[in-house]
């Protein structure tokens, strides 16, 4: 069975949404798409970043320098959208969490954002790499070259398109026998979340080597 | 591969150049035609100049047209772009007959191509009405804006939304300059050609003999903007920033160069005042160049010891993307796209005033080390976002998705399948 490497980027467009208080971003939010969440939530992975910032979200990072709540940016932060496989029940949690904050600090609804916040979706747009694996230590040899793009398709995008949440290198290990199980294993352990796509390629380097040394020895 | 696309995949890297043709694949033949309303000067025509020959390397049938307008037509559409940028200066009903007049002749004139073609991109407002006289259009119409158009004067807005709305999709640089259109709006960034005159490699040779020839001392620090002579370029800020710096550092030189681009009226009157403002002081160079002098502006962003984009509104400000990719530090006016590219502490520093600019300027100046390390990010930043390529890919994902009304995902590995 041959793993095929692609890579992805992401064309983002406005929704026409925007909010300049905490007030108007509850309401932007609620009814704003639901791709605009997981945009908010997962494509900022793939914007340019000179930094590891420590907000990880878009939401997160503008309550944090825009309103400047650090309870709120906070409580945003820790949300971890890998947790939500239905999005609305994530729209949901950020909404209450604004609610419950508001309630705190009646007056943060209303304090004027120094920069509104745009309400993005985006499209994705997936390539083909050119680059084949037909076995594990192939794939092993190719992952330091995968770029930002094919990490985010095969790990992020991939937990979208399958029904169970799998990323796309378990999904191919699965089908290759069981004698891979402890890979899987330490993949399924990786988060995906907390910290950068070039991160994330280290930790997967790391899982297949580890694999590959105890099966050597 | 063409001897263009390997060019450019020893910049971009192979991957880029692979994308392009794996997305260009279902656009093969189709005509895609460009309307502006400049050949020559301004970002714009700068940027048609190199994408439309890229599209046509990857086997689209891409067009570049110029709309013909008079003095009265350019009068009145500077107006439009003074107000998308949030002034007053609203057109007479006279004024707005005439765009609508020009813009009928104009569809006349072009009325062969714009039939015919698949997708056609309308730059700006100067040829928007354009759609009005093509009911029956046959392809998708995109309506690009290049302007920083965050807070429009509601009445210019109003009247050019009538013609906007009639189209099938637009484009804005941020999401800040996005309006309510019923249409898909997408947010594709400018982006610069690395082989272009303004751009490619030059040798010390014709660097030196640039400076020999504007009386500009290799050995003293340089401050440069390149800019059209507009007054949201904010060229008077810059000379008070050159003379506040100069107190600190009595050696430096400021080099105000611009063109005129044909679709700027103003630009005469904007260059007296800075003329008169700079006179007195050799160190200040006011130079106003031919448009196609752009090895020359290559040369001078390059001996540049900081670049200054000090604009008070800018839709994108390639000139910005042009000084990263020379490995310049660069410091920029708090406004528009250059939000996008200058990131403080990393590739320059944002501002809000002739005296913040000075500030900046004396702290790079006394810390040549910090602004090289600026200058290198700068570059690579350029790189992974701002060249050509990406460009054209964005540009090419549009089109697909609007002809083949593929929605949230395009997977060009399931077209080959």
């Amino acid at each position: 069975m041959t793993f095929i490497v692609k890579d992805c980027a992401l064309i983002p467009l406005s929704t026409g949404l925007r909010a300049s208080n905490l007030s108007e971003f509850k309401a932007a939010l609620a009814m704003a798409p639901t791709e605009c969440i997981y945009h908010h939530f997962w494509g900022a992975l793939l914007q340019p970043r000179f930094d590891d910032p420590e907000f990880k979200n878009d939401f997160a990072v503008w309550v944090y320098r825009e309103i400047r709540d650090e309870v709120l940016a906070e409580l945003l932060a820790i949300i971890d959208p890998a947790d939500y496989s239905d999005l609305e029940v994530l729209r949901g949690e950020i909404i209450e969490l604004i609610e419950q904050r508001i309630e705190q600090k009646e007056w943060l609804a209303w304090i004027p954002a120094t920069r509104p916040f745009y309400f993005l979706r985006a499209q994705i747009v997936v390539f083909d790499t050119g680059r084949r694996a037909e076995t594990v230590e192939d794939l092993a040899a190719l992952l330091p070259e995968l770029s930002p793009g094919s990490v985010f398709y095969h790990v992020i995008d991939a937990r979208r398109r399958s029904p169970i949440c799998c990323d796309d290198f378990s999904a191919w290990l699965e089908g290759l026998g069981e004698g891979y199980e402890p890979l899987r294993h330490a993949l399924s352990e990786i988060d995906p979340y907390f910290g950068s796509l070039t991160d994330l390629r280290s930790q997967l380097i790391n899982a297949f080597q580890s694999f590959l040394h105890v099966e050597k020895v | 591969m063409t001897e263009l696309l390997e060019r450019y995949a020893e910049v971009a890297g192979p991957d880029a150049v692979a994308q392009l043709r794996q997305l260009a694949e279902p656009l093969k033949g189709m005509k895609v035609v460009h309307v502006n309303s400049t050949r020559v000067g301004g970002g714009v025509a700068e940027i048609l100049n190199q994408l439309v020959p890229l599209l046509h390397e990857l086997g689209v049938n891409a067009e570049w047209h110029v709309i013909e307008g008079n003095a009265a037509f350019f009068t009145c559409t500077k107006k439009f772009h003074n107000c998308l940028q949030g002034a007053v200066d609203r057109p007479s009903e006279h004024d707005l007959a005439v765009y609508e007049q020009v813009n009928a002749e104009n569809a006349e004139r072009l009325a062969p191509v714009l039939k015919e073609a698949d997708v056609v991109f309308i730059h700006d407002p100067q040829p928007a009405a354009l759609i009005r006289h093509f009911p029956e259009r046959k392809g998708k119409w995109i309506w690009r804006c290049h302007i920083d158009a965050s807070h429009p004067d509601r009445i210019v807005w109003r009247y050019l939304r009538q013609f906007l709305k009639d189209y099938d999709a637009s484009i804005f640089s941020l999401p800040d300059f996005a309006r309510a259109l019923p249409h898909p709006q997408y947010l594709i960034a400018p982006a610069i050609d690395p082989f272009s005159g303004k751009n490619c490699d030059l040798s010390e040779d014709f660097i030196d003999a640039v400076a020999s020839d504007f009386n500009l001392d290799r050995g003293r620090p340089l401050l440069v903007q390149v800019s059209r002579f507009d007054r949201f370029k904010d060229p008077l800020g810059v000379i008070r920033a050159y003379q506040i710096t100069k107190r600190f550092f009595p050696s430096v030189q400021l080099v105000l160069a611009g063109g005129g681009a044909t679709d700027d009226p103003e630009g005469g009157m904007v260059l007296a005042e800075v003329r008169a403002a700079a006179a007195g002081d050799p160190n200040i160079h006011v130079l106003e160049l031919p448009s196609d002098a752009h090895r020359i502006v290559n040369a001078f962003q390059r001996l540049a010891t900081i670049v200054l984009q000090k604009s008070t509104r800018e839709g994108f400000g390639l000139t910005v993307t042009e000084a990263l990719w020379k490995g310049k530090p660069v410091i920029g006016g708090n406004a528009g796209g250059i939000r996008l590219q200058v990131i403080n502490h990393h590739t320059g520093f944002l501002v809000s005033s002739p005296e913040g600019a000075a500030m900046r300027i004396r702290y790079l100046l006394e810390r040549p080390d910090q602004a090289q390390r600026m200058g290198e990010k700068g570059r690579k930043y350029v790189r992974e976002n701002f060249l050509m390529t990406r460009l054209a890919r964005d540009h090419l994902t549009l089109m697909v998705a609007l002809l083949r009304r593929e929605i949230e995902r395009i997977d060009t590995t399931q077209w080959r399948s």
